[in-house]
């Protein structure tokens, strides 16, 4: 067939006016894979999915779909298929009238449109509704109308730009199982719009984190939460406590850094960094670890302790949320999960208390700003 | 603590019935104006109108108590009326039609332009109200005439003169230009409320430019489509200022004729004008049944 890229955006530029709402941006995506583009409102990631829909047309850079130029080609005649945020359901036509559309303009014979639109129809579950309106339908209803709207004309790419934006957090939840069920089902290339990390760590094959027009990072949904490539990608996925300092010892993947407020920690880098440059360490809040003063615990020989103070804690039910200050002043959130299932007052932090925070070389990681 | 004296639960009942009947009252007060209104000043002289049509005229522009169906049967075999009619109703299709054409792109380019552009051209639509129609069509007799604007144009570019007034083509022209503001703004109400995201879908599933068009917008923009074809189609099926002015006295529409068996003719016919507008009215009234069978069937 080919060799396994769906999408190819090489070095796409869109501007609008002055400004470029996509800039530079380059990504192959592959056959059958659960894409997302993730970023906040204004990153270019709709922009980019409006271009390989054939909405808007790049001001430079090419874009191929399966292999071939899409240039000037109309959005009807692409071999691709949207779902529109607000599902832009056509409020005349009945669920059945709305699902056949897309084959009624490529003239498939009416017998064979009526067994495509009802098997459509079972696979967002909503066999029975084919003579409803849209305006009779639930919100979650009206986007798995959308969905088949979509897939059944067979794209061999299919669009989504932040279909579950306006579904509430529940329907969301059973949307986000859906809609993988139906992609590994169907073995279609889903691209995915969204601007809700978690809706795209739950759901992705891969990632790409975009702000300002450009990718920042591409990869798996644990390789953009475990190594992120940089600030802006610690910060925007999950949370982190970043500390900026500068190098003053660097061994290949290892480095020592100095703070500001006189703090020596050692972490992990990717890539190896020069002595004396500035970086950013960013230290995921569940994966520092706080011990007791005179407890006996083997964190205490991990590289990077630290004598702090607790000063408050959060009870949130699976978690505890703690934030503490170490001498220098500097404060830092702590995650630890409620492993234990009691009401002991001494199995949990309470302000005041003194502690130490450490963690390990691997949990801290270098990160260029 | 005071005791209020509670009145005996025999009386609710009457209370209730009082309240009603104020109420029946209220409401009563507030139709009556209207219902005067029309029964005054339409359903009676509709009445009259209906009672002469059956009427013979008299000698002096008066009616004799005869009954005939004498002015009816003129109507359908006298060239005269019959041309009137024809021509009335192909001149308000035409003018429709023209409307539509025109006004469809208009109202589109209004409702996708800037906010703020918004308003002035919609402004603009109805700047024409400001002044006198009657005035506005002396402009146009002025812009089409012999010696007119339109003239002075085509001769300076080397054309041979044209002969507009007193044609049909002067007569369209002029109702056209009357009634396009009450086709643009029913369709830019339609429009405005049209969300072009459909057009997208549509482009999206397969359709041409055409056939988005076709399958999408026009049905979901067709109540702005009725509403403005009835605005312009039943004033100028009995208009007669425009046909009067610009198309002399060679371009009989049925309101000229209306208007001449009432007042002009000598002696005046009565009779036959009355037969004349209960037979226009009627004819009327089936289209634009018709009409809105054919346009509405879909939009449920």
């Amino acid at each position: 067939m080919n060799d396994g890229i769906a999408i190819e955006l090489d070095d796409i530029v869109k501007s609008f006016g002055d400004v470029n709402a996509v800039d530079h941006v380059s990504m192959q995506i592959r056959d059958g894979e659960f894409f997302s583009m993730l970023g906040p409102s204004g990153c270019g990631k709709t922009t980019t999915l409006r271009m390989i829909a054939g909405f808007e047309f790049p001001t430079s850079g090419r874009l191929k779909i399966h292999g071939k130029e899409m240039g000037n080609t109309p959005p009807y005649r692409r071999p691709v298929n949207t779902v529109f945020q607000s599902y832009a359901l056509f409020p005349h036509m009945t669920v059945a009238q709305n699902v056949a559309f897309g084959l009624e303009m490529k003239r498939v014979p009416k017998e064979q449109i009526k067994e495509r639109v009802q098997k459509a129809l079972e696979l967002v579950r909503l066999p029975t509704f084919g003579d409803r309106y849209p305006r009779q339908m639930s919100g979650g209803q009206q986007q798995r109308v959308a969905l088949a709207r979509a897939l059944v004309n067979e794209p061999e790419v299919l669009l989504l730009d932040e279909p579950l934006g306006a579904l509430d957090q529940k329907l969301r939840k059973e949307m986000q199982f859906e809609l993988k069920r139906i992609q590994e089902e169907l073995g279609i290339t889903f691209i995915f719009v969204t601007h809700d990390q978690e809706e795209a760590l739950t759901m992705s094959d891969r990632i790409a984190v975009m702000n300002a027009g450009r990718v920042l990072q591409i990869g798996t949904p644990t390789e953009i939460y475990e190594r992120p490539n940089c600030r802006f990608v610690a910060d925007f996925i999950g949370e982190s406590n970043f500390i900026e300092g500068t190098v003053r010892a660097s061994n290949g993947q290892y480095a020592t850094i100095e703070t500001s407020d006189g703090l020596e920690m050692q972490g992990y880098t990717e890539q190896p960094v020069s002595v004396g440059s500035s970086v950013v360490l960013s230290l995921r809040p569940e994966k520092a670890r706080l011990s007791t003063v005179n407890g006996n615990n083997s964190q205490k020989h991990e590289a990077n302790t630290f004598p702090a103070k607790v000063e408050r804690v959060s009870y949130i039910g699976s978690d505890t949320r703690i934030i503490v200050r170490l001498a220098s002043g500097r404060t830092i959130d702590v995650w630890e999960q409620n492993t234990r299932s009691t009401l002991d007052r001494d199995a949990y932090w309470q302000p005041g208390e003194a502690a130490i925070l450490s963690c390990s070389v691997e949990n801290a990681l270098i990160l260029t700003s | 603590m005071a005791i209020e004296t509670v009145p005996p639960p025999a009386s609710h009942e009457a209370l209730s019935q009082q309240r009603r009947a104020r109420e029946r009252l209220k409401v009563f007060g507030l139709v009556f104006p209207g219902l005067f209104w029309l029964t005054f000043f339409f359903a009676l002289p509709l009445v009259v109108i209906f009672i002469y049509s059956f009427l013979t005229p008299g000698p002096r522009g008066d009616v004799v108590w005869i009954f005939t169906f004498d002015n009816y049967a003129r109507l359908f075999t006298e060239s005269l009326f019959v041309n009137a009619y024809i021509r009335s109703i192909w001149l308000g299709i035409l003018t429709t039609v023209i409307c539509l054409i025109i006004g469809y792109p208009l109202a589109v380019f209004i409702a996708q332009a800037p906010p703020r552009w918004r308003t002035i051209l919609l402004f603009m639509v109805l700047i024409p109200f400001w002044t006198n129609f009657l005035v506005r069509t002396y402009a146009w007799m002025i812009i089409l005439q012999n010696n007119g604007l339109i003239n002075w144009i085509v001769t300076s570019l080397g054309f041979p003169r044209l002969s507009l007034m007193n044609t049909q083509t002067a007569v369209l022209i002029g109702l056209v230009y009357g009634e396009l503001p009450f086709m643009v703004l029913p369709l830019y109400a339609s429009i405005d409320r049209f969300d072009f995201t459909l057009m997208q879908a549509a482009s999206d599933l397969g359709a041409s430019k055409f056939r988005a068009f076709t399958r999408v917008m026009l049905p979901l923009t067709m109540p702005g489509i009725a509403a403005g074809s009835v605005l312009v189609f039943i004033p100028t099926v009995g208009q007669f200022v425009v046909s009067d002015l610009l198309g002399g006295a060679k371009v009989d529409m049925l309101g000229n004729l209306l208007q001449r068996l009432f007042t002009r003719a000598n002696p005046p016919n009565w009779p036959l004008g009355s037969a004349l507008a209960l037979m226009f009215m009627l004819v009327l009234m089936i289209l634009i049944v018709f009409y809105f069978r054919s346009t509405t069937e879909d939009d449920r």
